[in-house]
């Protein structure tokens, strides 16, 4: 029988690491929520405020863009444009390259990953290294991020004491906090000898022009603290339209991820050092990546740019935390990533057009994002493309012969009556993908087709009772 | 979630069963017309209903859908409140429509039915403003709010008239607001994905060791029920919210 993937990856998934992820995720989607409700009672008229701010910044990007790039430049910083991810790791490229620089520190971005950054920089002979814990032990295991947030919620202390002990960090050491001052040390020496940073940014203010960043690790600011030259990779959407925004969206974006007030490191950089900055890189370069994001701006999901990447959606979603982040073969994982990777995709659209279909469409996602994206009916547009589109659906019954039947009275009152055939044993035997799929594990009720039509047709004759 | 602000709320009612009441559980359907007739409610039952449109709208399959909807359209016209025992087809009335009909020449049509469009309990308590509940029905009961109330007046509707039933002890069980991982077709198309999510949730359920597990959607209960029915911690007795007050209404005489 044809499998959806996410449904064979979720089968075969290692039970513990099925287990870990799904008690992490539910951990931080009871942080969330606690520390929202301590702070703000119900944060819904929060959460909706941020989403007007977000969405009218995208519907005004034309506009936000163009101001951030003279703010920008007016602080000292250089911008460039890039259309799409090859375009994106070639201006890395020649900005290093100009610079002469061969050693790069890098700290988390996601835009990073979806342009597959580092592979193009190791390709050109650039040694580039993550400096966020997780992105690290990722980058060293030659692995992917499983979490917008916790790149590495789906690895144990005993696999990443193994990474270590390959890489010859130390003997085997299992120990949490060993195995943090191991990547300490031997990070500090890669910040020494970095000839340039590369970080993504949170947000982009487009009245003052500012970078926002933030870590837990403080290693965004290690990695500006010793190096000459700062290129900030930031997804066209980040721009928000001032200041004043960034006091609603920090404080929901921390709480939502993480369940803190504040990110550790909330860093706002303006340019490069010079005349009133006196420390930091020499030069800054931002690079806007639009990456098909013009193409999601047009499209009837463009609600789904508000994104400030906080993983609440996948910490509190049933399928994610059953199938965990590998099983959406793609940069961003669970219910932002079943909407996010197919738009992404361009014109590989149905190689990802099974996303949206891994979803019961619980809402709960929905109800915890900090900019009130409807991710749900985003991934019902996207269902509606695929059909339109003639994609398969493995699994699926079909709809269209259920249509004809519901939308003809008699053919569905017939329908009804002969529905008992159901109740017949050798009947359920037969096989129907569907229909099997649903009785290996579940048992179906009594058919009782039209009992309650006649039921209501006797009471009408009069026959009041029951 | 979008609800309407403004819905009819007189005591004359269409009812729609819904197709899985129409298939399996007319007892809870018939649960719910004699809850709305003690709450003084006309029920008109028209006889062309089939089903809310949902399966085809989930599927993606948005023009059998729209088919499906504009056969509901017909059947439910004029200006009555439209009431049914099931938050998600309420919600594919009052939410999914104006999501399938965008662009649509009878997006109006559709729009006007989705403007009637009530869940039972939400119905009955913020509609009706019904202020008590006769009669007795001595059990503990774990509910399960059905997804597609989420941000709607339900949840906490069904929680009000379960506390107004003498005798009714709701007991809470863990990570209560997850899905129960049935979705519609979700539920064959991802079989491992939704077991997994449905035994969780029973598991969950049955520590609580509830006397029934209670909802106003039977298609939760279908997947928990049916479930249930496979495991070998055996079956856990499913009621729907109207089944629990018309006990008590029997109880009452």
């Amino acid at each position: 029988m044809a499998e959806q993937q996410i449904d064979q990856f979720t089968r075969r998934l290692d039970g513990k690491v099925r287990r870990a992820v799904r008690e992490n995720s539910a951990a931080g989607t009871a942080k969330r929520a606690e520390i929202l409700a301590a702070d703000y009672g119900d944060p819904t008229p929060l959460r909706r405020l941020a989403g007007e701010i977000r969405q009218h910044a995208i519907e005004n990007l034309d506009v936000h863009l163009a101001k951030a790039e003279d703010s920008l430049k007016r602080n000292g910083a250089e911008v460039h444009y890039a259309v799409t991810a090859g375009d994106a790791c070639r201006v890395v490229s020649d900005i290093l390259s100009r610079a002469g620089a061969r050693k790069v520190v890098k700290s988390k971005s996601m835009v990073t990953e979806e342009i597959e950054l580092n592979g193009h920089l190791e390709a050109e002979g650039i040694e580039s290294v993550e400096t966020d814990l997780g992105e690290y032990i990722v980058q060293i295991d030659g692995d992917h991020p499983s979490h917008i947030v916790k790149p590495i919620i789906h690895k144990s202390r005993e696999d990443i004491a193994r990474s270590f002990e390959r890489e010859g960090l130390g003997d085997y050491d299992d120990d949490p906090e060993t195995i943090t001052r191991r990547a300490r040390a031997w990070l500090r020496r890669k910040y020494f000898e970095a000839d340039a940073a590369i970080t993504g940014a949170n947000f982009v203010t487009a009245d003052s022009g500012r970078l926002v960043l933030v870590t837990n690790e403080g290693n965004s600011r290690f990695c500006l603290a010793a190096t000459r030259l700062h290129i900030a990779l930031v997804g066209i959407e980040k721009v928000v339209s001032g200041d004043a925004d960034l006091a609603v969206l920090l404080n929901l974006l921390a709480r939502s991820a993480t369940g803190q007030q504040l990110t550790v490191y909330t860093e706002f950089i303006q340019g490069p050092a010079g005349s009133g900055r006196p420390s930091g890189p020499r030069e800054t370069h931002v690079v806007f990546v639009d990456n098909r994001r013009t193409e999601v701006l047009a499209s009837d999901c463009r609600e789904i740019l508000r994104c400030i990447r906080c993983g609440a959606c996948l910490n509190v979603c049933p399928v994610y935390r059953q199938a965990t982040g590998h099983a959406y073969r793609g940069v961003y994982p669970g219910p932002v990533g079943a909407v996010l990777t197919p738009l992404l995709a361009g014109k590989d659209f149905p190689a990802f057009a099974d996303l949206p279909k891994a979803s019961s469409l619980c809402g709960a996602c929905n109800e915890v994002c900090p900019v009130d994206i409807p991710i749900p009916d985003l991934l019902l547009r996207l269902r509606n493309r695929a059909h339109a589109e003639r994609l398969p659906s493995p699994g699926s019954p079909p709809m269209g012969p259920f249509a004809a039947m519901a939308s003809r009275p008699w053919l569905w009152r017939m329908a009804l009556r002969s529905g008992r055939v159901m109740d017949v044993g050798p009947v359920q035997k037969i096989p129907v993908p569907w229909m099997r799929a649903w009785l290996n594990t579940r048992t179906l009720p009594e058919w009782r087709g039209g009992k309650f039509r006649a039921w209501m047709r006797d009471r009408r004759k009069g026959g009041d009772e029951t | 979630m979008s609800v309407p602000s403004q819905r009819p709320a007189g005591r004359k009612v269409l009812f729609m069963a819904t197709c899985l009441c129409d298939a399996f559980f007319d007892n809870a359907a018939r649960a719910a017309v004699e809850v709305l007739e003690h709450a003084g409610c006309e029920v008109i039952f028209p006889e062309d209903q089939t089903c809310c449109g949902q399966p085809a709208f989930n599927s993606g399959n948005w023009p059998a859908c729209r088919k499906v909807m504009r056969h509901a359209a017909e059947v439910f016209n004029g200006d009555l409140p439209v009431v049914t025992p099931s938050g998600s087809c309420a919600a594919m009335l009052f939410h999914g429509a104006g999501i399938a009909f965008e662009g649509e020449p009878d997006r109006e049509v559709i729009g006007q039915l989705a403007g009637r469009a009530w869940e039972l309990a939400d119905f009955l308590v913020n509609g009706l403003g019904v202020p008590s509940w006769p009669g007795r029905f001595p059990a503990r009961v774990a509910f399960h709010q059905a997804c597609h109330t989420r941000g709607t007046a339900s949840g906490p509707a069904a929680l009000r008239l379960l506390g107004m039933v003498e005798g009714v002890e709701v007991t809470p069980f863990g990570e209560g607001d997850q899905c129960c991982g049935f979705g519609g077709t979700f539920s064959v198309g991802f079989p491992h994905v939704s077991t997994s999510m449905g035994q969780l949730k029973l598991d969950h359920v049955r520590k609580a060791t509830p006397d029934f597990l209670v909802s106003g959607d039977m298609s939760c209960l279908l997947h928990l029920g049916g479930l249930a029915g496979k495991e070998p911690g055996g079956a856990v007795p499913t009621l729907h919210l109207a089944e629990v007050l018309q006990k008590a209404l029997r109880d009452d005489g």
